[in-house]
């Protein structure tokens, strides 16, 4: 006996239940495509619609929050330096009398702007040139693993880090550097996970079909490895928020008076026991941010996932 | 009878599951005598093995187990790992299937023998044992084994690493032996020989053997009793020649039914047991096998049936209340398995010569260089996995290429289908040249024409997609209208036998043989004309495998396909295919019609191939004259100047030296009576 799982077939679907041909008579029968299947699988995950609404939540906060503010995140209020939250002031002040309402809701922006960015941005490309150096093989493999095994021994965030301080703490050149430096581990991951998926009978069945290599890539690698992008989008979130903080800390990220959760957060927390409010509001923001992420990530990875308990049905 | 080795009571092993409690053994009772060899048949989930497992104390830790397992006087079950390691190894000895992985990568064999030996016996000085594992290996026939227990378990083939675990399992005399599919993993010709082997080691041990297996062939070659398995329950056990000679169980019937003989001419097709067994959680008291028995009543359902004698024989028993009724397969005059019927081909009437070639191949080589060094790779040599093969299939045909793993069958198929092109020959799908192919759409276009069905059913599906995406992959990838796409796949799903209605959920949610006819589904989209076949049954289980052989050969028939079909069951091959070719280490050593071939081997390989499956049927089975071939395959990397088959050939042992060294220095041609059966062999 070789060891089997727990089958999860219907009774119903047993071998040979139908002689051949014998003709189903299912007129206009409504199939289910593969993405209608997902999004009910992933529907019926409650933690995973709960990671949705926080996750639109917060997106509403940061696009409309502003609507509800009595200020201006530039605006500095010198009658209140320094104020806890209070009717005026609804998350309190900092030193310099900045509104800390109006300031998590720019930070948050900016934050969830890079965050999604950056893991979105990171992801696609350390899938593709991953997927694609393990199935096409010989030169696209060893010019795809040149480049990052050289990127990996370059000291590329401090190179890129001087590029970003040049353009002056430009959110978009922020982002655009994370992904140039956090893109290769991925992709050298992803490839090593393609190599033996590019053995797998059902590509050779795909090839021997006649479909053109990119759309296997496309179509049976990349959705083969979607557990690990599924990981790697979440912590891509988790991380370039980390990262952004990092950067600001050195004084290489985002500027005032622009400023971003990871800023507000270091600011926050050099002040934590005189002034708590400056760090609870933006880390709770933050913390929404992955909490949602991190529920929508596990919703989808059981909802893509064919060995899921829900055993390949709907 | 004297008192038995192993005496099984009532023994019940269950699992937790998400699903809830898993029953793989409900209430099992055998004795194995000292001596005899117990064979245990079923299919895979039958409990086969956890019923061994529980045997030597190895199962999980959160496996809950009933009854009584009794072995040489003493209680085991309740043992504490402690106590049972004292047993292990000692008085119990185990053979496992995968010979690959059975034995430790790192250390040497005789370490390995030697490590069995001191375990057991503290006083054994170090010397003694290395004598003694030496000795070992001699009896399992291991040549030149002063040598080879210092090599390293890669330096052996398969067949050679499971003569060392034989050799391990009988290093302490044990009283007992536990095959658990001991041949599975190994091809034809070096499965009779450990077989054979086992049957030495019982004798020169007198230990009782447990012999599990799905085979019915290898359960009449080697058995004393058998024990047929079924949802963890035994529903048939009697003597072998009684269990074969009158079967009474219709699931043995239909296990017995559902396997292709080697030695059977007629073409009948074969008899498939419907449906699946059922999940073992929650069974009703009912017979398990009710659902899928073609001669169920109601009164099946009302309550499991007990294993009762039958027959007024005190040895046979059988779990079925009809048992009384059914003698020697058959019941109120007929067969108790309908034999379903196969379309007639349309080409069936046209001669051979008349109809049109759908894959003609000349002269196919390939070879792979074996380079050295990690950094510069330099070309040392090169490995002739195929040399100059030849043949044709036919409109209508099925041709099948045998061979033992590492023959070279499997990468003929992938240069066909990687329609490589050939340097000093040629490759012709239905009239076209792969030489000539140019553009990608050209290649594009060929393939429709050709498509292929894989072995292992669940690789092949991507799991990811539908069913209907699967199927449907290769009608998009041809162009067809999206409109005509949907019709066309559910036809495609009712051709093969499944409900169309289940083509929204994915491959997981299919058992193995369900999958493999999506797998044909798929290869047969875009209407082809030769569909190839790299062992699509090879990985089912037998009662869903005859179902699946009965599909391709209807389909054969009703659509006018030439498969291509390779595998190393010549069963199989006997039952499905019109034309064979039997290949060794990368050349065909015969070609012929199949009944012409498989009647009248020529070629010594062909005789030993033939006559080293074991056919199920333990009275044939003993009179049968078997050739076991000594030695394994010789490595590809070898240069051989004559006939590849030399250093295994029984032939060339009986004959004078000069025709020996022609043996050796000529590499003889396929001759014969062309198109109908040549051999390649100088004195055949």
């Amino acid at each position: 006996m070789t060891s089997r799982p727990i089958p999860l077939n219907d009774p119903d679907a047993g071998d040979d239940t139908t002689t051949p041909g014998s003709g189903h008579d299912a007129p206009e029968r409504k199939r289910l495509t593969k993405w209608q299947l997902y999004s009910r699988r992933f529907a019926r995950n409650r933690p995973a619609v709960a990671g949705v609404v926080i996750f639109a939540l917060l997106v509403a906060f940061a696009l409309f929050g502003s609507f509800f503010a009595k200020y201006d995140h530039v605006e500095l209020d010198f009658l209140a330096l320094s104020d806890p939250p209070s009717p005026e002031h609804w998350f309190g002040t900092n030193n310099s009398g900045n509104d800390l309402y109006a300031m998590v809701v720019v930070g948050l922006q900016r934050s969830l702007l890079i965050a999604v960015v950056v893991a979105v941005g990171t992801t696609v490309l350390s899938a593709l040139v991953g997927t694609a150096a393990a199935y096409f093989g010989g030169r696209v493999e060893r010019v795809s693993l040149f480049v990052i095994h050289f990127l990996m021994v370059a000291p590329t965030f401090l190179l890129l880090a001087m590029m970003s301080n040049d353009s002056g703490g430009d959110w978009k050149v922020i982002a655009l550097v994370l992904i140039l430096v956090s893109w290769f581990f991925q992709a050298r991951t992803i490839w090593t996970m393609s190599l033996s998926l590019r053995e797998r009978e059902f590509v050779h069945a795909a090839r021997y079909m006649g479909v053109p290599g990119l759309r296997i890539v496309l179509r049976h690698m990349i959705p083969n490895i979607g557990s690990l992008l599924v990981i790697n989008f979440t912590l891509g979130v988790v991380g370039a928020v980390m990262a952004e903080t990092g950067l600001s800390f050195l004084g290489f990220g985002v500027k005032l008076p622009d400023v971003s959760l990871g800023s507000l957060i270091g600011i926050g927390a050099s002040s934590i026991s005189s002034a708590p409010w400056l760090f609870a509001f933006p880390a709770a923001a933050l913390t929404l941010l992955t909490v949602s992420m991190a529920l929508i990530a596990d919703g989808l990875r059981d909802a893509l996932d064919p060995t899921s308990a829900a055993g390949g049905r709907a | 009878m004297t008192t038995p080795v192993l005496s099984v009571r009532d023994l019940t092993v269950s699992f937790p599951s998400e699903a809830g409690r898993v029953d793989a053994v409900r209430g099992v009772s055998f004795d194995v005598a000292a001596g005899r060899t117990l064979g245990i048949v079923g299919e895979s989930g039958s409990g086969k093995s956890v019923t061994s497992l529980a045997v030597m104390g190895l199962l999980d830790e959160n496996a809950s187990i009933g009854g009584s397992v009794t072995f040489d006087g003493q209680e085991l079950l309740g043992k504490s790992d402690a106590q049972m390691s004292k047993i292990r190894g000692n008085g119990i000895a185990m053979i496992f299937q995968d010979p690959l992985t059975s034995l430790t990568p790192v250390f040497t064999v005789g370490d390995q023998i030697v490590e069995a030996l001191t375990v057991h016996n503290p006083k054994l000085s170090k010397r003694a044992a290395w004598d003694r594992a030496v000795e070992l290996l001699r009896l399992v026939g291991i040549p030149r084994p002063q040598e080879r227990v210092r090599s390293f378990p890669h330096e052996f083939s398969g067949g050679m690493r499971q003569r060392v675990v034989i050799a391990i399992a009988m290093a302490n005399d044990p009283k007992l032996i536990i095959a658990d599919e001991p041949t599975t993993a190994l091809d034809v010709t070096i499965q009779a020989q450990i077989l054979d082997l086992i049957k030495t080691a019982q004798r020169e041990t007198g230990a009782a053997v447990m012999m599990i297996t799905h085979d019915m062939g290898v359960v009449a070659n080697v058995a004393d009793d058998v024990l047929v398995m079924y949802a963890g329950r035994a529903i048939e056990q009697a003597p072998v020649d009684e269990l074969f000679a009158d079967t009474r169980m219709p699931y043995s019937i239909g296990l017995l039914g559902a396997i292709p003989r080697v030695d059977k001419t007629e073409k009948t097709p074969l008899v498939p047991i419907t449906g699946a067994p059922p999940l073992l959680v929650d069974l009703p008291d009912a017979c398990p096998f009710a659902d899928r028995c073609p001669i169920v009543t109601p009164e099946c359902r009302a309550a499991e049936p007990a294993l009762v004698t039958v027959g007024g024989k005190a040895d046979h028993r059988a779990a079925c209340i009809r048992a009384e009724e059914i003698r020697a397969g058959r019941i109120d005059g007929g067969p108790v398995y309908p034999v379903p019927e196969v379309p007639a081909s349309r080409f069936d009437e046209v001669p051979r010569d008349l109809r049109e070639p759908t894959l003609e191949v000349e002269n196919l080589t390939k070879s792979f260089p074996l380079t050295k060094g990690a950094f510069l790779k330099r070309k040392v040599g090169e490995v002739h996995a195929v040399k100059g093969v030849s043949f044709d299939v036919r409109e209508g045909e099925t041709m099948a290429i045998v061979g033992e793993s590492g023959s070279g069958k499997t990468t003929t198929l992938l240069q066909i289908m990687d329609f490589a092109p050939q340097d000093d020959g040629d490759v012709r799908i239905v009239g076209t040249s792969v030489a000539d192919l140019k553009h990608a759409r050209e290649e594009r276009a060929l393939r429709r024409d050709v498509q292929i069905v894989f072995q292992d059913p669940m690789g092949s599906l991507d799991p990811r997609m539908t069913v209907f995406d699967v199927v449907a992959e290769p009608l998009r990838t041809v162009g067809t209208a999206a409109k005509d796409i949907g019709p066309r796949v559910d036809e495609l799903l009712d051709l093969v036998g499944l409900d169309p209605a289940h083509s929204d959920r994915f491959p997981a949610a299919f058992s193995g043989g369900q999958r493999q006819r999506i797998g044909i589904a798929r290869a047969l989209a875009t209407n082809p004309k030769l569909v190839v076949l790299d062992e699509p049954v090879s990985a089912l289980d037998v009662s869903v495998q005859a179902g699946v052989i009965n599909l391709l050969d209807e389909l054969k028939g009703r659509l006018g396909l030439s498969y291509l079909f390779v595998a190393h069951d010549l069963s199989v091959v006997r039952h499905i295919a019109d034309r064979v070719a039997v290949m060794y280490l990368g050349s065909f050593v015969e070609h012929g019609d199949v009944d012409e071939v498989f009647d009248d081997p020529q070629h010594p390989y062909t005789r030993a191939l033939l006559s080293a499956i074991p056919v199920p049927d333990p009275v044939r089975e003993r009179t049968r004259e078997h050739i076991v071939l000594t030695g394994d395959l010789p490595s590809p990397t070898d240069t051989i100047t004559g006939c590849a088959f030399v250093s295994r050939c029984p032939l060339y042992q009986t004959l004078d030296p000069a025709e020996q060294t022609r043996c050796e220095t000529e590499v003889p041609a396929l001759t014969g009576r062309d198109g109908v059966h040549v051999n390649a062999c100088h004195y055949r």
